[in-house]
Protein backbone atom coordinates (compact mmCIF):
# COMPACT_ATOMS: atom_id res chain seq x y z
CA UNK A 1 0.00 0.00 0.00
CA UNK A 2 2.99 2.24 -0.46
CA UNK A 3 2.29 3.50 -3.88
CA UNK A 4 -0.24 6.14 -2.62
CA UNK A 5 1.22 9.22 -3.96
CA UNK A 6 0.91 11.87 -1.48
CA UNK A 7 1.74 14.32 -3.98
CA UNK A 8 -1.38 13.81 -5.41
CA UNK A 9 -3.94 17.39 -5.24
CA UNK A 10 -7.64 16.26 -4.48
CA UNK A 11 -9.60 16.94 -8.16
CA UNK A 12 -6.21 14.93 -9.74
CA UNK A 13 -8.62 12.29 -10.85
CA UNK A 14 -10.85 9.81 -9.64
CA UNK A 15 -10.17 9.32 -5.72
CA UNK A 16 -7.54 6.49 -4.91
CA UNK A 17 -9.46 3.45 -3.57
CA UNK A 18 -6.54 1.46 -1.77
CA UNK A 19 -4.43 2.68 0.89
CA UNK A 20 -5.07 5.28 3.77
CA UNK A 21 -3.92 8.18 2.19
CA UNK A 22 -3.04 11.16 4.16
CA UNK A 23 -4.42 14.05 2.27
CA UNK A 24 -7.79 12.46 1.42
CA UNK A 25 -10.37 14.00 3.98
CA UNK A 26 -11.69 11.55 6.48
CA UNK A 27 -15.43 11.47 5.16
CA UNK A 28 -13.80 10.63 1.67
CA UNK A 29 -11.73 7.45 3.23
CA UNK A 30 -14.14 6.19 4.83
CA UNK A 31 -16.69 6.15 2.08
CA UNK A 32 -13.58 4.36 0.17
CA UNK A 33 -13.41 2.41 2.69
CA UNK A 34 -16.48 0.92 2.66
CA UNK A 35 -16.77 1.02 -1.31
CA UNK A 36 -13.75 -1.50 -0.96
CA UNK A 37 -15.44 -3.66 1.82
CA UNK A 38 -18.47 -3.90 -0.43
CA UNK A 39 -16.22 -5.51 -3.46
CA UNK A 40 -14.39 -7.92 -1.15
CA UNK A 41 -17.92 -9.19 -0.12
CA UNK A 42 -19.34 -8.90 -3.04
CA UNK A 43 -16.61 -10.95 -4.64
CA UNK A 44 -16.71 -13.56 -1.48
CA UNK A 45 -20.77 -13.72 -2.06
CA UNK A 46 -20.68 -16.68 -4.47
CA UNK A 47 -18.39 -18.42 -2.75
CA UNK A 48 -19.40 -17.83 0.55
CA UNK A 49 -23.07 -18.91 -0.72
CA UNK A 50 -21.42 -22.05 -2.33
CA UNK A 51 -20.61 -23.24 1.12
CA UNK A 52 -23.52 -22.31 2.84
CA UNK A 53 -25.35 -24.40 0.52
CA UNK A 54 -23.22 -27.74 0.35
CA UNK A 55 -21.22 -27.32 3.26
CA UNK A 56 -22.81 -25.24 6.27
CA UNK A 57 -26.15 -26.61 5.71
CA UNK A 58 -25.20 -30.25 5.27
CA UNK A 59 -23.31 -29.92 8.13
CA UNK A 60 -26.83 -28.52 10.34
CA UNK A 61 -28.47 -31.64 9.27
CA UNK A 62 -25.83 -34.16 10.11
CA UNK A 63 -26.19 -32.26 13.83
CA UNK A 64 -30.24 -32.50 13.35
CA UNK A 65 -30.08 -35.65 12.52
CA UNK A 66 -28.29 -36.68 15.74
CA UNK A 67 -31.05 -35.56 17.45
CA UNK A 68 -34.15 -36.85 15.19
CA UNK A 69 -35.65 -40.16 15.23
CA UNK A 70 -35.30 -43.29 13.52
CA UNK A 71 -38.41 -45.18 12.24
CA UNK A 72 -38.92 -48.77 12.46
CA UNK A 73 -38.09 -48.85 8.80
CA UNK A 74 -35.11 -47.38 9.40
CA UNK A 75 -35.79 -44.45 7.49
CA UNK A 76 -34.84 -40.98 10.05
CA UNK A 77 -37.16 -38.03 10.20
CA UNK A 78 -36.65 -34.49 11.62
CA UNK A 79 -39.15 -34.45 14.59
CA UNK A 80 -39.23 -35.58 18.13
CA UNK A 81 -35.68 -34.22 19.03
CA UNK A 82 -33.98 -36.18 21.35
CA UNK A 83 -30.71 -37.28 23.04
CA UNK A 84 -31.44 -40.90 22.67
CA UNK A 85 -28.81 -41.73 19.50
CA UNK A 86 -25.96 -40.17 22.16
CA UNK A 87 -27.40 -42.54 24.70
CA UNK A 88 -26.20 -45.32 22.35
CA UNK A 89 -22.53 -44.01 22.77
CA UNK A 90 -22.23 -45.42 25.87
CA UNK A 91 -23.22 -48.69 24.45
CA UNK A 92 -20.05 -51.72 24.97
CA UNK A 93 -19.77 -51.62 21.17
CA UNK A 94 -19.42 -47.89 20.32
CA UNK A 95 -16.85 -47.75 23.51
CA UNK A 96 -14.89 -50.60 22.09
CA UNK A 97 -14.33 -48.90 18.92
CA UNK A 98 -13.63 -45.70 20.27
CA UNK A 99 -10.80 -46.57 22.28
CA UNK A 100 -9.68 -48.60 19.87
CA UNK A 101 -9.63 -45.11 17.51
CA UNK A 102 -8.51 -43.18 19.88
CA UNK A 103 -5.31 -45.58 21.23
CA UNK A 104 -4.44 -46.20 17.42
CA UNK A 105 -4.74 -42.74 16.67
CA UNK A 106 -2.52 -41.37 19.57
CA UNK A 107 -0.02 -44.99 18.85
CA UNK A 108 -0.11 -43.51 14.64
CA UNK A 109 0.59 -40.02 15.69
CA UNK A 110 3.60 -40.99 18.11
CA UNK A 111 5.23 -43.26 15.77
CA UNK A 112 5.24 -40.89 13.04
CA UNK A 113 6.79 -38.25 15.28
CA UNK A 114 9.25 -40.25 16.41
CA UNK A 115 10.01 -40.78 12.33
CA UNK A 116 8.96 -37.12 10.87
CA UNK A 117 11.41 -34.77 13.55
CA UNK A 118 14.52 -36.64 12.40
CA UNK A 119 13.73 -36.48 8.83
CA UNK A 120 12.24 -32.52 9.14
CA UNK A 121 15.07 -31.43 11.26
CA UNK A 122 17.67 -33.21 8.16
CA UNK A 123 15.28 -31.40 5.51
CA UNK A 124 15.61 -27.82 6.80
CA UNK A 125 19.72 -28.21 7.58
CA UNK A 126 20.17 -28.92 4.08
CA UNK A 127 20.84 -26.50 1.03
CA UNK A 128 18.43 -25.13 -0.69
CA UNK A 129 18.65 -27.26 -3.39
CA UNK A 130 18.66 -30.28 -1.48
CA UNK A 131 15.86 -29.26 0.56
CA UNK A 132 13.38 -28.40 -2.28
CA UNK A 133 13.97 -32.11 -3.74
CA UNK A 134 13.33 -33.38 -0.51
CA UNK A 135 10.25 -31.66 0.16
CA UNK A 136 9.09 -32.80 -3.40
CA UNK A 137 10.18 -36.37 -2.33
CA UNK A 138 8.06 -35.44 0.88
CA UNK A 139 5.08 -33.78 -1.03
CA UNK A 140 4.41 -36.46 -3.80
CA UNK A 141 3.12 -38.93 -1.16
CA UNK A 142 1.87 -36.02 1.07
CA UNK A 143 -1.28 -35.46 -2.35
CA UNK A 144 -1.04 -38.68 -4.58
CA UNK A 145 -3.56 -41.50 -4.42
CA UNK A 146 -4.37 -42.43 -0.53
CA UNK A 147 -6.28 -45.26 -1.20
CA UNK A 148 -3.98 -46.77 -3.79
CA UNK A 149 -0.77 -46.79 -1.14
CA UNK A 150 -2.76 -48.28 1.31
CA UNK A 151 -3.15 -50.88 -1.49
CA UNK A 152 0.71 -51.26 -1.65
CA UNK A 153 1.06 -52.47 1.93
CA UNK A 154 -2.12 -54.75 1.14
CA UNK A 155 0.19 -56.08 -1.70
CA UNK A 156 3.12 -56.60 0.95
CA UNK A 157 1.42 -57.89 3.65
CA UNK A 158 -0.66 -60.63 2.18
CA UNK A 159 -0.14 -64.21 3.15
CA UNK A 160 2.29 -64.65 0.15
CA UNK A 161 3.59 -61.08 0.05
CA UNK A 162 6.95 -59.90 0.31
CA UNK A 163 7.29 -58.84 4.04
CA UNK A 164 5.65 -61.95 5.02
CA UNK A 165 8.08 -63.73 3.11
CA UNK A 166 10.91 -61.22 4.11
CA UNK A 167 9.68 -62.52 8.14
CA UNK A 168 9.40 -66.10 7.52
CA UNK A 169 13.10 -65.73 5.61
CA UNK A 170 14.82 -64.17 8.51
CA UNK A 171 13.31 -66.34 11.16
CA UNK A 172 11.49 -63.66 12.79
CA UNK A 173 8.25 -66.16 12.94
CA UNK A 174 5.27 -65.59 11.58
CA UNK A 175 4.89 -62.14 9.76
CA UNK A 176 1.40 -62.36 9.10
CA UNK A 177 0.36 -59.32 10.47
CA UNK A 178 -2.69 -58.39 7.90
CA UNK A 179 -6.35 -57.47 9.46
CA UNK A 180 -4.62 -57.22 12.78
CA UNK A 181 -4.28 -54.23 14.66
CA UNK A 182 -0.67 -53.72 14.18
CA UNK A 183 -1.23 -53.45 10.06
CA UNK A 184 -3.60 -50.53 10.72
CA UNK A 185 -1.30 -48.60 12.17
CA UNK A 186 1.33 -49.62 9.86
CA UNK A 187 -0.70 -48.05 7.47
CA UNK A 188 -2.13 -45.07 9.27
CA UNK A 189 1.81 -44.43 9.53
CA UNK A 190 2.10 -44.74 5.85
CA UNK A 191 -0.85 -42.79 5.18
CA UNK A 192 -0.28 -39.83 7.35
CA UNK A 193 3.60 -39.43 7.85
CA UNK A 194 3.95 -36.70 5.09
CA UNK A 195 1.28 -34.61 7.23
CA UNK A 196 3.81 -34.57 10.16
CA UNK A 197 6.90 -33.99 8.04
CA UNK A 198 5.66 -30.65 6.31
CA UNK A 199 4.47 -28.69 9.10
CA UNK A 200 7.28 -30.22 11.67
CA UNK A 201 9.76 -28.56 8.73
CA UNK A 202 8.06 -25.77 8.30
CA UNK A 203 8.43 -24.65 11.85
CA UNK A 204 12.23 -25.98 12.14
CA UNK A 205 13.21 -24.48 9.19
CA UNK A 206 12.28 -21.34 10.80
CA UNK A 207 14.53 -21.54 13.88
CA UNK A 208 17.66 -18.98 14.13
CA UNK A 209 20.25 -20.96 14.70
CA UNK A 210 22.07 -18.34 16.21
CA UNK A 211 20.73 -19.27 19.47
CA UNK A 212 21.56 -22.71 19.43
CA UNK A 213 25.07 -21.07 18.41
CA UNK A 214 24.60 -19.01 21.60
CA UNK A 215 23.61 -22.17 23.62
CA UNK A 216 26.76 -23.85 22.48
CA UNK A 217 28.95 -21.00 23.21
CA UNK A 218 27.43 -21.36 26.78
CA UNK A 219 28.74 -24.54 27.00
CA UNK A 220 25.48 -26.95 26.13
CA UNK A 221 25.84 -29.91 25.47
CA UNK A 222 24.76 -30.87 21.86
CA UNK A 223 21.56 -32.60 23.49
CA UNK A 224 20.58 -29.76 25.67
CA UNK A 225 20.69 -27.18 23.48
CA UNK A 226 18.30 -29.59 21.12
CA UNK A 227 16.12 -29.99 24.03
CA UNK A 228 16.34 -26.64 25.45
CA UNK A 229 16.16 -24.42 22.36
CA UNK A 230 15.29 -26.36 18.99
CA UNK A 231 12.57 -28.49 20.71
CA UNK A 232 10.78 -25.69 22.28
CA UNK A 233 10.87 -23.63 19.36
CA UNK A 234 9.48 -26.36 16.80
CA UNK A 235 6.84 -27.13 19.27
CA UNK A 236 3.75 -25.24 16.71
CA UNK A 237 5.32 -27.58 14.67
CA UNK A 238 4.68 -30.92 16.41
CA UNK A 239 1.35 -29.58 17.45
CA UNK A 240 0.36 -28.87 13.84
CA UNK A 241 1.88 -32.38 12.50
CA UNK A 242 0.23 -34.03 15.46
CA UNK A 243 -3.36 -32.73 14.77
CA UNK A 244 -3.25 -33.10 11.15
CA UNK A 245 -2.23 -37.27 12.06
CA UNK A 246 -4.44 -37.61 14.68
CA UNK A 247 -7.45 -36.01 13.26
CA UNK A 248 -7.52 -38.37 10.31
CA UNK A 249 -6.44 -41.56 11.85
CA UNK A 250 -9.24 -41.00 14.37
CA UNK A 251 -12.09 -40.90 12.20
CA UNK A 252 -10.46 -43.06 9.51
CA UNK A 253 -12.31 -45.78 7.20
CA UNK A 254 -10.30 -46.71 4.42
CA UNK A 255 -7.18 -48.06 6.02
CA UNK A 256 -8.96 -50.29 8.15
CA UNK A 257 -11.38 -51.22 5.40
CA UNK A 258 -8.21 -52.59 3.47
CA UNK A 259 -5.92 -53.17 6.00
CA UNK A 260 -7.59 -54.05 9.39
CA UNK A 261 -10.39 -56.59 7.42
CA UNK A 262 -13.81 -56.51 9.30
CA UNK A 263 -12.41 -56.66 12.93
CA UNK A 264 -10.17 -53.77 13.70
CA UNK A 265 -12.99 -50.84 12.20
CA UNK A 266 -12.26 -47.42 13.73
CA UNK A 267 -15.33 -44.62 14.26
CA UNK A 268 -14.88 -43.97 10.39
CA UNK A 269 -15.77 -47.74 9.73
CA UNK A 270 -18.67 -47.41 12.53
CA UNK A 271 -20.10 -44.37 11.10
CA UNK A 272 -20.07 -46.28 7.75
CA UNK A 273 -21.72 -49.03 8.77
CA UNK A 274 -24.74 -47.12 10.52
CA UNK A 275 -25.35 -45.21 7.34
CA UNK A 276 -24.91 -47.84 4.86
CA UNK A 277 -25.94 -51.13 6.62
CA UNK A 278 -27.76 -50.78 10.15
CA UNK A 279 -29.93 -48.12 8.18
CA UNK A 280 -29.14 -46.03 11.69
CA UNK A 281 -29.13 -42.29 10.53
CA UNK A 282 -28.97 -40.76 14.27
CA UNK A 283 -26.58 -42.91 15.79
CA UNK A 284 -24.31 -42.73 12.48
CA UNK A 285 -24.72 -38.42 12.82
CA UNK A 286 -24.31 -38.71 16.87
CA UNK A 287 -21.04 -40.14 16.17
CA UNK A 288 -20.39 -38.24 13.45
CA UNK A 289 -21.04 -34.86 15.70
CA UNK A 290 -18.79 -36.55 17.76
CA UNK A 291 -15.38 -36.91 15.98
CA UNK A 292 -16.19 -33.57 14.35
CA UNK A 293 -15.89 -32.34 18.03
CA UNK A 294 -12.99 -33.90 18.48
CA UNK A 295 -11.69 -32.03 15.50
CA UNK A 296 -12.93 -28.51 16.46
CA UNK A 297 -10.91 -29.01 19.85
CA UNK A 298 -7.58 -30.11 18.39
CA UNK A 299 -7.94 -26.81 15.68
CA UNK A 300 -8.76 -24.65 18.74
CA UNK A 301 -5.75 -25.94 20.83
CA UNK A 302 -3.28 -25.18 17.38
CA UNK A 303 -4.39 -21.84 16.88
CA UNK A 304 -4.44 -21.31 20.96
CA UNK A 305 -0.76 -22.29 20.93
CA UNK A 306 0.26 -20.10 18.46
CA UNK A 307 -0.28 -21.90 14.92
CA UNK A 308 -1.62 -19.20 12.23
CA UNK A 309 -2.78 -21.92 9.58
CA UNK A 310 -2.23 -25.56 8.56
CA UNK B 1 20.12 -13.28 8.99
CA UNK B 2 23.21 -15.37 10.06
CA UNK B 3 21.50 -18.50 9.42
CA UNK B 4 24.51 -19.43 6.67
CA UNK B 5 27.30 -19.26 9.99
CA UNK B 6 25.18 -20.49 12.55
CA UNK B 7 24.01 -23.50 10.28
CA UNK B 8 27.41 -25.75 11.23
CA UNK B 9 25.93 -25.50 14.75
CA UNK B 10 22.45 -27.26 13.23
CA UNK B 11 24.55 -30.22 12.02
CA UNK B 12 25.18 -32.98 14.34
CA UNK B 13 28.49 -34.35 14.38
CA UNK B 14 29.78 -37.73 14.05
CA UNK B 15 28.00 -41.17 14.97
CA UNK B 16 24.73 -38.98 15.72
CA UNK B 17 25.23 -37.50 12.03
CA UNK B 18 24.93 -40.70 10.68
CA UNK B 19 22.13 -42.42 12.15
CA UNK B 20 20.34 -38.44 10.86
CA UNK B 21 21.07 -39.69 7.34
CA UNK B 22 20.83 -43.01 7.95
CA UNK B 23 17.00 -42.30 9.12
CA UNK B 24 16.42 -39.72 6.30
CA UNK B 25 17.36 -42.22 3.53
CA UNK B 26 15.16 -44.77 5.73
CA UNK B 27 11.93 -42.89 5.70
CA UNK B 28 11.80 -42.02 2.26
CA UNK B 29 12.38 -45.89 1.68
CA UNK B 30 9.50 -46.69 3.54
CA UNK B 31 7.58 -43.79 1.70
CA UNK B 32 8.42 -45.12 -1.74
CA UNK B 33 9.48 -49.47 -1.67
CA UNK B 34 6.14 -50.18 -1.33
CA UNK B 35 4.86 -48.23 -4.52
CA UNK B 36 7.99 -49.31 -6.24
CA UNK B 37 7.10 -53.12 -5.28
CA UNK B 38 3.45 -52.73 -6.64
CA UNK B 39 4.55 -51.39 -9.45
CA UNK B 40 6.69 -54.43 -10.14
CA UNK B 41 4.01 -56.94 -9.45
CA UNK B 42 1.50 -55.30 -11.61
CA UNK B 43 3.59 -56.60 -14.84
CA UNK B 44 3.57 -59.99 -12.92
CA UNK B 45 3.09 -63.02 -15.23
CA UNK B 46 0.77 -64.69 -12.70
CA UNK B 47 -2.68 -64.70 -11.48
CA UNK B 48 -0.58 -65.46 -7.69
CA UNK B 49 0.72 -62.41 -6.62
CA UNK B 50 3.59 -62.85 -4.35
CA UNK B 51 5.97 -64.92 -6.87
CA UNK B 52 7.60 -63.61 -9.42
CA UNK B 53 6.57 -65.25 -13.19
CA UNK B 54 7.81 -63.24 -15.15
CA UNK B 55 6.93 -60.30 -17.14
CA UNK B 56 3.94 -59.41 -18.68
CA UNK B 57 1.28 -56.20 -20.15
CA UNK B 58 -1.65 -58.83 -19.56
CA UNK B 59 -2.74 -57.28 -16.73
CA UNK B 60 -2.57 -53.23 -18.53
CA UNK B 61 -4.63 -54.91 -21.28
CA UNK B 62 -6.88 -56.43 -19.37
CA UNK B 63 -7.63 -52.75 -17.87
CA UNK B 64 -8.45 -51.56 -20.88
CA UNK B 65 -10.69 -54.50 -22.38
CA UNK B 66 -12.29 -54.25 -19.09
CA UNK B 67 -16.33 -51.81 -19.74
CA UNK B 68 -16.50 -51.07 -16.02
CA UNK B 69 -13.57 -49.66 -15.72
CA UNK B 70 -13.68 -47.75 -19.44
CA UNK B 71 -17.11 -46.69 -18.12
CA UNK B 72 -15.82 -45.17 -14.54
CA UNK B 73 -13.35 -43.67 -16.13
CA UNK B 74 -15.25 -41.38 -17.77
CA UNK B 75 -17.64 -40.99 -14.70
CA UNK B 76 -14.09 -39.64 -13.25
CA UNK B 77 -13.31 -37.73 -15.86
CA UNK B 78 -16.70 -36.12 -16.28
CA UNK B 79 -16.79 -35.18 -12.21
CA UNK B 80 -13.21 -33.59 -12.54
CA UNK B 81 -13.31 -31.11 -15.10
CA UNK B 82 -16.84 -29.64 -14.34
CA UNK B 83 -15.95 -29.65 -10.27
CA UNK B 84 -12.40 -28.13 -10.99
CA UNK B 85 -13.51 -25.73 -13.19
CA UNK B 86 -16.48 -24.40 -10.87
CA UNK B 87 -13.34 -25.01 -7.36
CA UNK B 88 -10.90 -22.79 -9.31
CA UNK B 89 -13.55 -20.13 -10.17
CA UNK B 90 -14.95 -19.77 -6.68
CA UNK B 91 -11.59 -20.61 -4.77
CA UNK B 92 -10.04 -18.16 -6.60
CA UNK B 93 -12.41 -15.18 -5.77
CA UNK B 94 -12.43 -16.46 -2.29
CA UNK B 95 -8.73 -16.17 -2.11
CA UNK B 96 -8.86 -12.57 -3.96
CA UNK B 97 -11.71 -11.11 -1.12
CA UNK B 98 -9.45 -12.79 1.57
CA UNK B 99 -6.32 -11.51 0.76
CA UNK B 100 -6.97 -8.21 -0.93
CA UNK B 101 -9.96 -6.78 0.84
CA UNK B 102 -10.97 -5.74 4.84
CA UNK B 103 -14.61 -6.10 5.29
CA UNK B 104 -17.20 -7.65 7.36
CA UNK B 105 -17.84 -11.08 8.64
CA UNK B 106 -14.52 -11.82 6.99
CA UNK B 107 -13.17 -13.80 9.58
CA UNK B 108 -15.98 -16.29 9.60
CA UNK B 109 -15.74 -17.10 5.87
CA UNK B 110 -11.91 -17.61 6.43
CA UNK B 111 -12.62 -20.33 8.85
CA UNK B 112 -15.30 -22.07 7.33
CA UNK B 113 -13.26 -22.44 4.50
CA UNK B 114 -10.55 -24.34 6.40
CA UNK B 115 -12.64 -26.73 7.34
CA UNK B 116 -13.49 -28.78 4.34
CA UNK B 117 -9.50 -29.49 4.34
CA UNK B 118 -9.54 -30.76 8.21
CA UNK B 119 -12.78 -32.28 8.56
CA UNK B 120 -12.62 -36.15 8.40
CA UNK B 121 -13.30 -37.40 4.83
CA UNK B 122 -15.94 -39.73 6.26
CA UNK B 123 -17.74 -37.25 8.37
CA UNK B 124 -17.82 -35.42 4.90
CA UNK B 125 -19.30 -37.81 3.31
CA UNK B 126 -21.89 -37.96 5.63
CA UNK B 127 -23.26 -34.51 5.73
CA UNK B 128 -23.17 -34.73 2.12
CA UNK B 129 -25.47 -38.18 2.16
CA UNK B 130 -28.05 -36.68 4.59
CA UNK B 131 -27.69 -33.41 2.82
CA UNK B 132 -28.54 -35.10 -0.63
CA UNK B 133 -31.47 -36.70 0.81
CA UNK B 134 -33.33 -33.91 3.05
CA UNK B 135 -32.71 -31.22 0.40
CA UNK B 136 -33.48 -33.40 -2.47
CA UNK B 137 -37.09 -31.81 -2.83
CA UNK B 138 -35.99 -28.05 -2.57
CA UNK B 139 -33.16 -28.44 -5.23
CA UNK B 140 -34.66 -30.08 -7.65
CA UNK B 141 -36.28 -26.08 -8.10
CA UNK B 142 -32.76 -25.05 -9.29
CA UNK B 143 -32.85 -25.25 -13.01
CA UNK B 144 -30.66 -27.84 -14.82
CA UNK B 145 -29.89 -29.85 -11.54
CA UNK B 146 -31.42 -33.94 -11.56
CA UNK B 147 -30.40 -35.13 -8.31
CA UNK B 148 -31.58 -38.32 -9.50
CA UNK B 149 -28.00 -38.78 -11.66
CA UNK B 150 -25.32 -39.31 -9.88
CA UNK B 151 -23.02 -37.35 -11.48
CA UNK B 152 -24.86 -34.13 -10.30
CA UNK B 153 -24.18 -35.12 -6.45
CA UNK B 154 -20.63 -35.96 -7.48
CA UNK B 155 -19.83 -32.55 -8.98
CA UNK B 156 -21.46 -30.38 -6.53
CA UNK B 157 -19.95 -32.42 -3.02
CA UNK B 158 -16.23 -32.28 -5.27
CA UNK B 159 -16.72 -28.58 -5.52
CA UNK B 160 -17.29 -27.98 -1.78
CA UNK B 161 -14.32 -29.48 -0.78
CA UNK B 162 -12.21 -28.59 -3.77
CA UNK B 163 -12.93 -24.90 -3.02
CA UNK B 164 -10.94 -24.86 -0.17
CA UNK B 165 -7.75 -26.54 -1.56
CA UNK B 166 -7.57 -24.29 -4.49
CA UNK B 167 -8.28 -21.21 -2.50
CA UNK B 168 -5.11 -22.16 0.33
CA UNK B 169 -3.03 -22.86 -3.14
CA UNK B 170 -3.83 -19.24 -4.64
CA UNK B 171 -4.09 -17.32 -1.22
CA UNK B 172 -0.11 -18.28 -1.15
CA UNK B 173 0.53 -16.95 -4.04
CA UNK B 174 -1.20 -14.02 -3.12
CA UNK B 175 0.15 -13.57 -0.23
CA UNK B 176 3.67 -13.47 -2.02
CA UNK B 177 2.71 -10.87 -4.18
CA UNK B 178 3.24 -7.05 -3.59
CA UNK B 179 -0.37 -5.39 -4.19
CA UNK B 180 1.81 -2.26 -5.22
CA UNK B 181 1.12 -3.54 -8.60
CA UNK B 182 -2.79 -3.63 -8.66
CA UNK B 183 -2.44 -0.19 -7.19
CA UNK B 184 -0.20 1.16 -9.60
CA UNK B 185 -2.88 -0.06 -12.66
CA UNK B 186 -5.68 1.56 -10.33
CA UNK B 187 -3.71 4.68 -10.30
CA UNK B 188 -3.37 4.41 -14.06
CA UNK B 189 -7.29 4.76 -14.29
CA UNK B 190 -7.81 0.45 -14.79
CA UNK B 191 -11.16 -0.44 -13.48
CA UNK B 192 -11.02 -3.17 -11.06
CA UNK B 193 -11.99 -5.80 -14.05
CA UNK B 194 -8.78 -4.25 -16.17
CA UNK B 195 -6.41 -4.14 -12.82
CA UNK B 196 -7.65 -7.57 -12.35
CA UNK B 197 -7.51 -9.41 -15.82
CA UNK B 198 -4.48 -7.54 -16.81
CA UNK B 199 -1.97 -7.67 -13.35
CA UNK B 200 -3.34 -9.33 -10.79
CA UNK B 201 -4.65 -12.62 -12.53
CA UNK B 202 -0.79 -13.00 -14.55
CA UNK B 203 0.71 -12.88 -11.30
CA UNK B 204 -1.80 -15.57 -9.57
CA UNK B 205 -1.52 -17.61 -12.34
CA UNK B 206 0.52 -20.08 -11.19
CA UNK B 207 -1.00 -20.24 -7.94
CA UNK B 208 -4.72 -20.97 -9.70
CA UNK B 209 -2.81 -23.51 -12.55
CA UNK B 210 -1.62 -25.45 -9.58
CA UNK B 211 -5.06 -25.06 -7.51
CA UNK B 212 -6.39 -26.27 -10.17
CA UNK B 213 -4.47 -29.49 -11.05
CA UNK B 214 -4.56 -30.08 -7.00
CA UNK B 215 -8.04 -30.11 -7.81
CA UNK B 216 -7.95 -32.48 -10.42
CA UNK B 217 -6.39 -34.81 -8.17
CA UNK B 218 -8.21 -34.47 -5.29
CA UNK B 219 -11.25 -35.46 -7.33
CA UNK B 220 -9.95 -37.75 -9.45
CA UNK B 221 -8.52 -39.79 -5.78
CA UNK B 222 -11.71 -38.72 -3.59
CA UNK B 223 -13.34 -42.08 -2.32
CA UNK B 224 -15.02 -41.72 0.62
CA UNK B 225 -17.58 -38.76 -0.11
CA UNK B 226 -18.05 -40.51 -4.05
CA UNK B 227 -19.25 -43.60 -2.82
CA UNK B 228 -22.05 -41.70 -0.53
CA UNK B 229 -23.04 -40.11 -3.14
CA UNK B 230 -22.55 -41.81 -6.45
CA UNK B 231 -25.56 -43.64 -8.36
CA UNK B 232 -25.34 -47.08 -8.88
CA UNK B 233 -24.02 -47.59 -12.37
CA UNK B 234 -22.45 -44.04 -12.17
CA UNK B 235 -18.81 -45.00 -9.82
CA UNK B 236 -16.21 -43.25 -10.32
CA UNK B 237 -13.09 -45.04 -11.15
CA UNK B 238 -11.69 -44.75 -7.23
CA UNK B 239 -14.87 -45.80 -5.81
CA UNK B 240 -14.74 -49.13 -8.59
CA UNK B 241 -11.30 -49.50 -7.52
CA UNK B 242 -12.49 -49.29 -3.75
CA UNK B 243 -14.95 -51.89 -4.41
CA UNK B 244 -12.26 -54.09 -5.96
CA UNK B 245 -9.67 -53.90 -3.55
CA UNK B 246 -11.49 -54.84 -0.47
CA UNK B 247 -11.92 -58.09 -1.97
CA UNK B 248 -8.56 -58.87 -2.38
CA UNK B 249 -5.00 -58.86 -4.28
CA UNK B 250 -5.34 -59.56 -7.90
CA UNK B 251 -2.81 -58.89 -10.97
CA UNK B 252 -5.43 -56.71 -12.65
CA UNK B 253 -6.09 -54.66 -9.50
CA UNK B 254 -2.35 -53.79 -9.31
CA UNK B 255 -2.14 -52.53 -13.08
CA UNK B 256 -5.24 -49.87 -12.08
CA UNK B 257 -3.48 -48.92 -8.99
CA UNK B 258 -0.50 -48.43 -10.71
CA UNK B 259 -1.91 -46.34 -13.43
CA UNK B 260 -4.33 -44.11 -10.80
CA UNK B 261 -1.16 -43.99 -8.79
CA UNK B 262 1.05 -42.91 -11.70
CA UNK B 263 -1.82 -39.95 -12.72
CA UNK B 264 -2.29 -38.55 -9.05
CA UNK B 265 1.65 -38.48 -9.00
CA UNK B 266 2.08 -36.53 -12.48
CA UNK B 267 -0.60 -34.28 -11.40
CA UNK B 268 0.72 -33.68 -8.07
CA UNK B 269 4.37 -33.00 -9.34
CA UNK B 270 3.38 -30.89 -12.19
CA UNK B 271 1.32 -28.74 -9.38
CA UNK B 272 4.14 -28.42 -7.27
CA UNK B 273 6.24 -27.78 -10.00
CA UNK B 274 3.93 -24.95 -11.49
CA UNK B 275 3.16 -23.39 -7.99
CA UNK B 276 6.17 -23.24 -6.16
CA UNK B 277 7.69 -21.51 -9.50
CA UNK B 278 7.44 -18.42 -7.12
CA UNK B 279 9.24 -20.26 -4.52
CA UNK B 280 12.71 -19.04 -5.59
CA UNK B 281 11.08 -15.22 -5.66
CA UNK B 282 10.51 -15.85 -1.86
CA UNK B 283 13.53 -17.02 -1.10
CA UNK B 284 15.16 -13.70 -2.90
CA UNK B 285 13.67 -11.32 -0.06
Amino acid sequence: MAVDAPTRSPGDGPPVLEGTSEVATPGLEREAERAKARQGFLLGLPTIVYLLLFFVIPLGFVVAYSFATRTRSGRTELRDFNLDAYARLGDDIVMTVAWRSLWMAVVATLICLVLAYPLAYYISTRSPMVRNLMLVGVMIPFWSNFLIRTYAWRVLLDSDGLVTQAFEFIGLGDGRILFTSNAVILGLVYGYLPFMVLPLYAAIERIDWSLVEGARDLYASGWSAFRRVVWPLSRPGVIAGSILVFVPSFGAYVTPAILGGNKEGLLGSYIVLQFLSARNGPVGSAVSVVVLAVMLVATLVYFRSGGKNL
Amino acid sequence: MSKGVAKSTAEPQGFSRWLLRGHSLGVFVFFYAPIVVLCIFSFNDSNAVGNWNGFTLGWYEALFDNDNIQSSIWVSVKVCVFSTVIAVVLGTAGALALERFRWWGQKAFDAVLYLPIIIPDVTMAVMMLVFFNEAAGWLDWIPGIDLQDGLEKLVLSHVAFNISFVSVVVRARLANLDASMEEAAADLYANRWQAFRRVTLPQIMPGVIGGALLAVTISLDDVVVSSFVSAVGGTPLSVFVFGMLRKGVSPLVNSVSVVMLAASMALVLASLVISRASGSEREER
